[in-house]
């Protein structure tokens, strides 16, 4: 039932609703959103590629 | 009364050999380390041992051994050796570890946490140079591998061996829950039994899920926001060394700052009783947890007075107080001038933590990974539990420069990397590390071993000699700095400080 809701708005909190509610209508806004996406493209190339495996292979012995 | 403070930070990493199926962390921590002490044998790690004598990591510091408490164990026959900049790099509990020389302020520990990274950065290399074709060992800062095992970042501060325990226990506890608003470091979902992926998608810190106890001996089960042990490495008559386990390892120099600035003044305050209101949190170890998971900021905690307080009104508090000690008491017990940059960047950042904390993505590791994983939630449209976003978790403290997403964000550095270079191989100049290390250059073939508080020296004919060093803010390049360039020798020097 909540699943939609969860996977748009799964932690909620004002300020960052503040943000999405006003969005900066200028070039600043468009120059971050373009650096925003630039980052996700680069993050998108160097993120393991097979995010499951890697998750399950990343085990570490308890420490301190 | 409070004393100046003397700070290290010891780091746990996170490791992984990659190209094959077979994994045994100490073997691979092990062969990391020695890749590094046998790359850099004439420069910063001229493979000279730790010494084991003092170490007694089963005293408390309540002054008894609760029955049926573990003590820490000494792992004393795997590889553990002591580096120039006065450092120590050795195996710890199937983890490559890197302890800080002792500093005297947070941008030292910046700087000397840093140089630890850049000393694990070319560890990772030289072990690939050892390793068969397609195998590598890779490094993580960060403190859980997300299915229930953590491993820690944990800060040690002197303090007045006079300053009752009870009262470090009372206003430490109130500083370490509620500071987890700027030294976390993110983590998606929770590792606490029965946590689910909708009750908790994201929290501020990787370490609040392993508490379970508010004051104890242990380090590794049953972990206890204040740890008692009473190991002071140094003069036990007059010095404690509070031993703080609670923290995250930051990527962020701005959160390793704050977490290690504040904790020194807030331990100042309460070893001169400058804390007029007391904060005794009626559940301590669940408002640990409940502050990691409120992204809000704004839940407000029970105390036992019964009011109620939030995490950011409590730091106010301390800041507060910390502003006033510094007017009135000046920075000398809280590390000089660094202190005035203390003060302004944590009042900086609870202003924006209580104005909208995305204004902090370029300063707050927690808030940097959090508008990380939102964008790419956004992009590429799925829910917290996805694997992709546990990937991007632990990738943000994978160590290797090219894969590292934390270097990809942006956030601000305190420290340049010219500098910490420097401070692999040199150690802080207002310390005992200054004396340690810059023995440790110059004749390392006369150094036995050393630990924090002595050096063996052998120069030939006479018994070895033991250097006691029982004060960490002696043996400074102000106190010793001209016994080095007047000295030709390691016997020369034993000679002139008999004298």
């Amino acid at each position: 039932m909540a699943e939609r809701e969860q996977k748009k708005r799964p932690a909620p909190r004002e300020s960052e609703e503040k943000i999405e509610a006003t969005p900066v209508a200028s070039e600043e806004g468009e120059k971050l959103k373009s650096e925003l996406d630039d980052l996700l493209d680069e993050i998108d190339e160097v993120l393991e590629t097979n995010a499951e495996d890697f998750v399950k292979s990343y085990i570490q012995k308890g420490g301190q | 009364m409070a004393i100046p403070k003397t700070i290290g930070v010891e780091t746990e990493y996170g490791i992984l050999l990659r190209g094959t199926e077979e994994s045994n962390p100490i073997a691979a921590s092990s062969l990391l380390i020695n890749a590094y002490l046998n790359a850099e044998r004439d420069g910063p790690a001229p493979r000279v041992g730790w010494d084991f004598e003092d170490e007694s990591p089963g005293m408390d510091q309540r002054g008894f051994a609760p029955l049926g408490s573990m003590p820490p164990e000494v792992e004393t026959h795997l590889v553990n050796a002591v580096l120039t900049n006065g450092a120590r790099y050795y195996v710890d509990h199937a983890h490559p570890e890197i302890s800080t020389p002792e500093c005297t302020n947070a941008r030292d520990i910046v700087l000397f946490d840093r140089a630890a990274e850049l000393i694990a950065i070319r560890s990772m290399e030289a072990a690939d140079h050892v390793l068969p074709a397609g195998q590598n060992l890779v490094v993580y800062k960060n403190n859980s591998d997300g299915k229930g095992n953590s491993y820690g970042c944990h800060e040690n501060y002197l303090v007045d061996r006079a300053t009752p325990f009870s009262r470090i226990v009372t206003h430490a506890t109130a500083h370490f829950i509620t500071r987890q608003i700027f030294t976390g470091s993110g983590k998606v979902g929770s590792e606490a039994p029965g946590i689910t992926s909708e009750e908790v998608p994201f929290q501020l810190t990787q370490r609040a899920d392993f508490f379970e106890e508010e004051v104890g001996l242990e380090t590794t089960l049953k972990r206890p926001i204040i740890n008692t042990r009473d190991e002071p490495h140094a003069d036990a008559q007059k010095y404690r060394r509070l031993h703080v386990i609670v923290g995250d390892a930051n990527m962020s120099q701005v959160s390793t700052f704050l977490k290690v600035g504040t904790t020194a003044i807030v331990l100042a305050l309460i070893e001169d009783d400058f804390l007029p209101r007391e904060h005794i949190f009626a559940a301590p170890v669940q408002a640990m947890r409940e502050v990691s998971y409120d992204l809000t900021l704004a839940k407000p905690y029970e105390l036992a007075s019964g009011a109620s307080i939030t995490a950011i009104q409590v730091q106010w508090d301390l800041l507060e107080q910390g502003k006033k000690y510094v007017e009135e008491r000046g920075t000398e017990n809280v590390g000089g001038d660094v202190a005035h940059e203390v003060l302004r960047r944590w009042e900086d950042v609870l202003t924006a933590l209580e104005d909208d904390p995305m204004q902090l993505a370029t300063q707050l590791d927690w808030v940097a990974k959090y508008r990380l994983m939102q964008s790419f939630r956004d992009r590429h449209d799925i829910a917290w539990d996805d694997a992709r976003l546990a990937a991007l978790d632990i990738q943000y403290h994978d160590l290797r420069p090219a894969r590292c997403l934390f270097n990809k964000l942006g956030v601000e550095a305190i420290v340049d990397d010219s500098e910490a270079i420097e401070a692999m191989l040199s150690p802080p100049t207002d310390t005992r590390a200054y004396f340690r290390g810059e023995c440790l250059k110059r004749w390392p073939e006369q150094i036995v071993a050393a630990n924090w508080d002595s050096m063996v020296f052998d120069v030939g004919d006479e018994p070895l000699r033991r250097v006691p060093m029982m004060e960490p803010t002696r043996g400074t390049r102000e106190h010793v700095g001209n016994l080095f360039t007047e000295c030709d020798s390691a016997a020369d020097l034993l000679e002139r400080l008999g004298n």
